[in-house]
């Protein structure tokens, strides 16, 4: 398998100064690749770079080939990229169903978004069985199976995830990280930023550690996990 | 003797019931954990406390007086701290000058005197250093990254000096290196004598660090104890823990 996402050189960040030195991160087709490191290493601003949302300064930002460095995020969205965002993104007044469509506004055939909306609905049986309920009813875990679900329905090449268990509860949190275990094995390619770091690199066939804007080092998540140096500076003993 | 009483407290949202009769109290220089699973009504709890939603019923004591009903500023006049799930910062001041504004709860005489203003910097800066966010002290709030904002709103709410503590997820988003460091950190406060109510999903934060523990689910506390008894409880176990 080749790499479905390059970045190499990137330096970027929002005008305060560089978040990003000369970043080099590569994401293979079909795997999981689980970013960590200390708060303001530059983890968020490396997804936020992909997803088109901040255009890097320096270097080349390339997805199955072509460069998509400084394209829209409205033209990244097209070309497969989707992000999941760290924050609780789902229309609260709307409901899930609603939500779910939201995902697929960009698709203009009906009949692809109904037969997306089935599957959808059968690898997430929470998208129907809670159709008519405004999203702000669901708790916080339920909320992020429905932002997986949303994102699905562009049936994305690599699906970007922003720390998708904070903030959830520990039988919450198995289930999120069951869910994306699933979601790759179903083929789909991940590019997650997990500060829970164990469970993040336990899950990942490919673990990168940032610090200050650059890759520290980077491996198969057990090497990375099992790394003592990288334990005792970024994993903790408790997490 | 307790610090804080929350007797039978309740808060419905249209026809959620999110706070359902609780009763809870926190004991002076103690550590206490709120912990159950998303939805059983901590973070309420906290806005109820905190005087920023008003409850439908029942009752809470701040050193023994009633402060139902009393807004967010009086509430934090009398020396209750909080911290939120996504941290609140002002974007447009830098690390430093959001680490600044909590000491105007000490009072005008303390930003007149201009040795006490240099103190407070000078103390503020050791804490942003000791969160391994001094760095960005001169960066606004609004370019700090999510993990970076946990970090300076725990140790912004510091500076107000406050007796009791309620930190909602503190070790959500943050490094896990760091962690232990806020724990300790915590511990060392918590010596001087302030007392601290925290919500958090970490459970090996949480067993370390707390006296004691107090489980929520569906809006009422199923049990409390020493963090080893909660470890065992079964109920607490099928609600939140997992197998």
């Amino acid at each position: 398998m080749g790499a479905l996402l390059e970045l190499q050189g990137v330096t970027a960040g929002y005008g305060g100064g560089d978040i990003l030195r000369e970043l080099d991160l590569s994401v293979e087709e079909a795997a999981i690749t689980c970013i960590v490191g200390p708060n303001g290493a530059g983890k968020s601003t490396v997804l936020r770079v992909v997803s088109g949302l901040l255009r890097p300064r320096l270097g080349q930002v390339r997805f199955r080939g072509a460069s998509i460095g400084g394209l829209s995020p409205r033209a990244i969205l097209h070309r497969g990229i989707v992000q999941v965002p760290q924050e609780r993104s789902l229309f609260p007044t709307m409901t899930v169903w609603e939500n779910v469509r939201m995902g697929a506004y960009t698709v203009h055939d009906r009949q692809l978004v109904e037969r997306r909306l089935q599957a959808v609905c059968d690898t997430f049986p929470i998208v129907r069985e809670r159709r008519q309920e405004p999203a702000a009813s669901l708790s916080g875990g339920q909320q992020k199976i429905v932002e997986f679900a949303r994102a699905l329905m562009l049936d994305p090449a690599l699906l970007v995830l922003d720390e998708p268990s904070m903030g959830l509860d520990p039988k919450t949190r198995t289930i999120v990280f069951d869910t994306i275990r699933a979601m790759n094995q179903a083929g789909r390619t991940i590019l997650l930023v997990e500060q829970n770091a164990r469970s993040g690199l336990g899950l990942a066939s490919h673990g990168v550690v940032m610090e200050s804007g650059r890759v520290r080092l980077q491996g198969p998540g057990s090497a990375v996990l099992n790394n003592p140096e990288i334990g005792r500076l970024y994993l903790g003993a408790t997490a | 003797m307790s610090l804080l009483e929350i007797s039978e407290l309740s808060k419905r949202f249209g026809g959620v019931v999110a706070v359902d009769g609780c009763s809870l109290s926190v004991p002076a220089g103690s550590i206490t954990g709120l912990i159950g699973p998303n939805g059983s009504g901590k973070t309420t709890v906290f806005n109820l406390v905190t005087g920023f939603l008003p409850r439908d019923g029942g009752e809470i004591r701040f050193k023994s007086r009633s402060i139902a009903g009393l807004g967010p500023d009086r509430v934090y006049g009398l020396g209750i701290g909080r911290t939120f799930q996504l941290a609140r910062i002002f974007p447009r001041l830098t690390a430093l000058e959001n680490m600044l504004v909590p000491v105007r709860r000490a009072g005008f005489r303390a930003l007149l005197s201009r040795g006490q203003w240099g103190h407070e910097k000078e103390h503020a800066m050791e804490m942003l250093d000791f969160m391994d966010i001094s760095q960005v002290a001169g960066t606004l709030g609004g370019a700090l990254s999510y993990g970076q904002r946990k970090l300076l709103e725990l140790a912004a709410v510091m500076m107000a000096r406050p007796e009791l503590v309620l930190l909602d997820e503190p070790a959500g988003g943050v490094n896990p290196a760091l962690l232990e460091r806020i724990a300790e950190h915590i511990r060392q406060l918590n010596g001087q004598g302030v007392t601290f109510l925290l919500v958090e999903h970490n459970m090996g934060f949480v067993m370390n660090l707390c006296h004691e523990v107090v489980v929520m689910q569906q809006g009422r506390v199923i049990a409390k104890g020493k963090p080893s008894e909660i470890r065992e409880n079964p109920a607490v176990l099928d609600a939140y823990l997992g197998a």
